[in-house]
């Protein structure tokens, strides 16, 4: 090929670009108007600074088919997930209430609160594990999901709920959870196994009256918002906001709900520490036991 | 002006004006094609198919610019497909979703190769001699077509299955393979069996490229004048793959026992007479990625593929029986690779040296049950062929729909098989450029404009593109430049 054609094919290839570059605003995924509620805002994580103009880019990247261009959750794909399937519906930021916090019910989440659920994303929901990405960008996320909702503009973020050293996992702790269990009546949404299926379960709908299901301990995944002890008691302490799983801080003191963390672990099919206490215990006292989920005035042991 | 400097810039080229005109027309042709696509009304431009109608996640969320992955797709590929969400086994989707990606790319391209041997009198006859000349092709055409399906089994069992056809759909297996992830509750141990790429940092098989010179790495493919040795590292070869990774898919590794038969099915493949080594090859990979900022995140690896291949059959009768390769002789390739990103990840660099080296009997195409002194030619000093080859390739994302794409590659013989043979034979130069834009990107297909210019300097072999009549130049060290003009649209569904 002559040397000289080069500048044909440059030629042709300009033109094609500025053809192409031109046309790209009409329907570009770049070019959806995304309406936020508020102007820019910025995320702090750590050390590192979230900017919302950037996580702007990165939202119509990779969020914006599920959470929409208008951050509520109507995105292209939200029509897809059908809750009475068993699948969660994306999550409306325009609200600002979200499931996984670190700080009290009815606050707003902190930055690293968000910046955790982007890394760990939900289990058993559409909404996947984001660690590919960078701390940079999974900041800037959090930060251009704060501008959907004025609420970010007018209060500041709760103040984190503090965790107490966790106390000894025996059998006296997980006795304990167990008469709580019934007494706080968690087994009529999740059953008196565990198995998410307690009385109430087909009838409980989250804020946005979208069927829900109570968790299932025996299906072996992980938490929603974490999976480890401390997760399991900031879930108890915080509450999944816009869900009905409540809140417990004004109704139990912070041992107790480490007692109900023991217990929760035994019914879970991995062979926890807890569950190695139990098993034994159940073989040889279970008939002892008085079963879960009938009304006990007097609690079940 | 402008028409004055074309003018101009046509008759420098020596081209007769009705074919520039002819070109022009062509592409203003493909051009106006694509204007319909402008006035789709408000098409939100989401992504791949198979995954992306399963998930429900746009494209841009997989791939920079499709086919190639980001890190949030190497995870999910790492992960054997599979979000990790307790939602990627069958019974979570609905009973009429079938994972199933086509893609196709219809195009216009013109082939132009210099200095092939073509008969002096068209046809041949008596007095024909060969003489060295420039040979062209254009016109429209299609690729092959993928035919690919892939998904999970079971929570953690996932398989690929991508029957690939050419242009005639003359159908082959380009992969097929069963994969068993998270093995002993850990992403550091998976295991993959069949046909299947090999785990190299920068895929050709994702990569951006289309054109016939500049859609493969000559790295990936290279064989020095006269040597035998078919492997090229980037084709699937059939085997076991081990390979773990991090969470995030920062750390990487990858250990595969290979067949010693270049991914060809069939011990009896005709095809195969000395290609199918009844031994087995390894390749090693490991990279670490870090982030850097702003910038994103940087990747840089290493590999080596050790293998031998056979250099002659066993015979019946004196015909060679397939599939029985004897006299292996050993080869390697090694190197390293890189992926890093600028400017906000906008600015994507993917550096990757390469050192090659294969047996002297591969080298110079000789039978191992003959002494090299026999084999060797009188007065030529024999000696395994090695060389020192790389590319730099840039890709500048505008925007998740425009990516503007340019590679330089080379490779340098360092030792010659035969003394005998031009220093410089072998050596390749390779240069593409070109840009593809994405104006449908939907969560359910895609569809992407791509042109493209690449051309390829080789010396003294036939270029690996295969254009022009396919032979090396008449000397030993003529330079060949082979280029590849490409116009289409890549689509998959």
């Amino acid at each position: 090929m002559k040397p000289k054609l080069y500048v044909l094919v440059l030629l042709m290839g300009l033109a094609g670009l500025l053809l192409t570059a031109g046309a790209t605003p009409c329907f570009a995924q770049i070019d959806i108007h995304i309406h936020t509620a508020t102007g820019p805002m910025e995320s702090h994580v750590g050390n590192v600074v979230g900017h919302s103009e950037e996580g702007a880019k990165l939202y119509r990247r990779f969020c914006i088919g599920c959470h929409g261009p208008d951050g509520d959750g109507n995105g292209e794909n939200a029509m897809w997930f059908d809750p009475t399937m068993g699948f969660v519906k994306p999550r409306d930021f325009t609200l600002a209430v979200f499931k996984c916090r670190s700080t009290p019910t009815g606050t707003l989440p902190t930055d690293e609160d968000l910046f955790n659920s982007v890394t760990r994303g939900f289990v058993t929901t559409n909404m996947p594990q984001w660690r590919g990405l960078t701390d940079q960008d999974r900041a800037n996320l959090a930060a251009f999901v704060k501008t959907f909702s004025e609420r970010w503009a007018t209060q500041k973020a709760g103040a984190p709920i503090p965790i107490p050293p966790e106390t000894p996992a025996n059998i006296e702790s997980i006795l304990r959870g167990r008469v709580l269990f019934q007494k706080m009546e968690c087994w009529k949404c999740h059953g008196p196994q565990g198995h998410g299926d307690g009385p109430s379960a087909a009838t409980l709908t989250d804020s946005k009256d979208v069927p829900i299901r109570p968790y299932n301990f025996s299906s072996g995944s992980r938490f929603k918002c974490g999976e480890t002890n401390q997760d399991l008691y900031r879930i108890f302490m915080t509450g999944l906001d816009g869900t009905p799983m409540p809140s417990f801080a004004d109704n139990i003191q912070p041992n107790d709900a480490w007692d109900l963390v023991h217990f929760l672990r035994t019914l879970q099919p991995m062979n926890t520490p807890e569950a190695a206490l139990w098993k034994p215990y159940v073989a040889a006292h279970g008939k002892e036991l008085k079963p879960i989920g009938q009304e006990q005035p007097g609690g079940g042991n | 002006m402008f028409l004055r400097l074309m003018r101009g810039v046509v008759r420098s080229m020596r081209f007769p004006l009705w074919t520039a005109a002819k070109l022009a027309t062509v592409a203003a042709l493909l051009f106006t094609a694509a204007q319909p696509l402008y006035a789709l009304p408000g098409l939100k431009t989401m992504a791949i198919p198979a995954f992306a109608r399963k998930y429900g996640l746009p494209c841009s969320a997989c791939h920079t610019a499709w086919p190639e992955l980001n890190n949030f797709g190497q995870v999910f590929r790492d992960n054997g497909y599979q979000l990790m969400n307790d939602r990627d086994s069958p019974i979570w989707q609905n009973p009429s979703y079938f994972p199933i990606t086509l893609r196709m790319t219809p195009n216009w391209h013109l082939e132009n190769t210099t200095n092939q041997p073509v008969d002096s009198i068209p046809g041949g006859g008596g007095a024909s001699t060969l003489v060295s000349k420039t040979v062209q092709m254009n016109g429209f055409d299609l690729s092959g077509m993928d035919f690919w399906t892939a998904g999970t089994l079971y929570k953690n069992v996932t398989f690929s299955l991508l029957p690939s056809s050419d242009a005639t759909a003359t159908f082959h297996f380009e992969n097929a393979f069963v994969r068993f992830d998270n093995l002993a509750h850990s992403t550091w141990f998976n295991v993959k069996v069949g046909k299947f790429e090999l785990d190299n940092l920068i895929s050709e098989k994702r990569f951006l490229f289309l054109s016939a010179n500049g859609g493969l790495y000559q790295n990936y493919h290279f064989a020095p004048a006269g040597d035998t040795n078919n492997f090229g590292i980037g084709d699937n070869q059939l085997g076991v793959e081990l390979t773990g990774h991090s969470a995030n898919s920062y750390t990487r590794y990858g250990v595969a026992v290979l067949s010693a038969n270049e991914g060809t099915v069939g011990f009896g493949n005709g095809n195969n007479v000395v290609n199918a080594g009844r031994t087995y090859d390894v390749y090693l990979t490991f990279s670490q990625a870090f982030q850097a900022g702003s910038q994103g995140l940087q990747r840089l690896g290493a590999y080596a593929y050790f293998g031998e291949r056979p250099t002659y059959a066993q015979t019946s009768a004196g015909v060679p029986i397939t599939g029985l390769g004897l006299g292996n002789k050993p080869f390697y390739r090694a190197g390293f690779a890189g992926d890093f990103f600028l400017l906000n990840s906008k600015l994507e660099f993917l550096p990757l040296y390469m050192h090659g080296y294969d047996n002297v009997y591969l080298g110079i195409g000789a039978p191992a049950n003959v002494p090299l002194a026999t084999a060797c030619p009188p007065t030529v000093l024999c000696q395994a062929p090695t060389w020192n080859g790389g590319f730099l390739e840039s890709h500048y994302y505008v925007n998740p729909q425009v990516v503007l794409l340019a590679r330089y590659e080379l490779i340098r013989m360092d030792h010659q098989a035969l003394s005998s043979n031009p220093d410089n034979q072998s050596n390749i130069d390779a240069y593409s450029v070109g840009y593809r834009w994405y104006p449908i990107m939907f969560s359910r297909a895609g569809l992407a404009f791509h042109n493209e210019y690449s051309i390829v300097k080789s010396i003294g072999i036939v270029p690996l593109s295969g254009n022009g009549v396919g032979l090396p130049p008449l000397a030993a060290n003529g330079k060949v430049w082979s280029g590849s003009l490409f116009i289409g649209f890549d689509f998959d569904f």
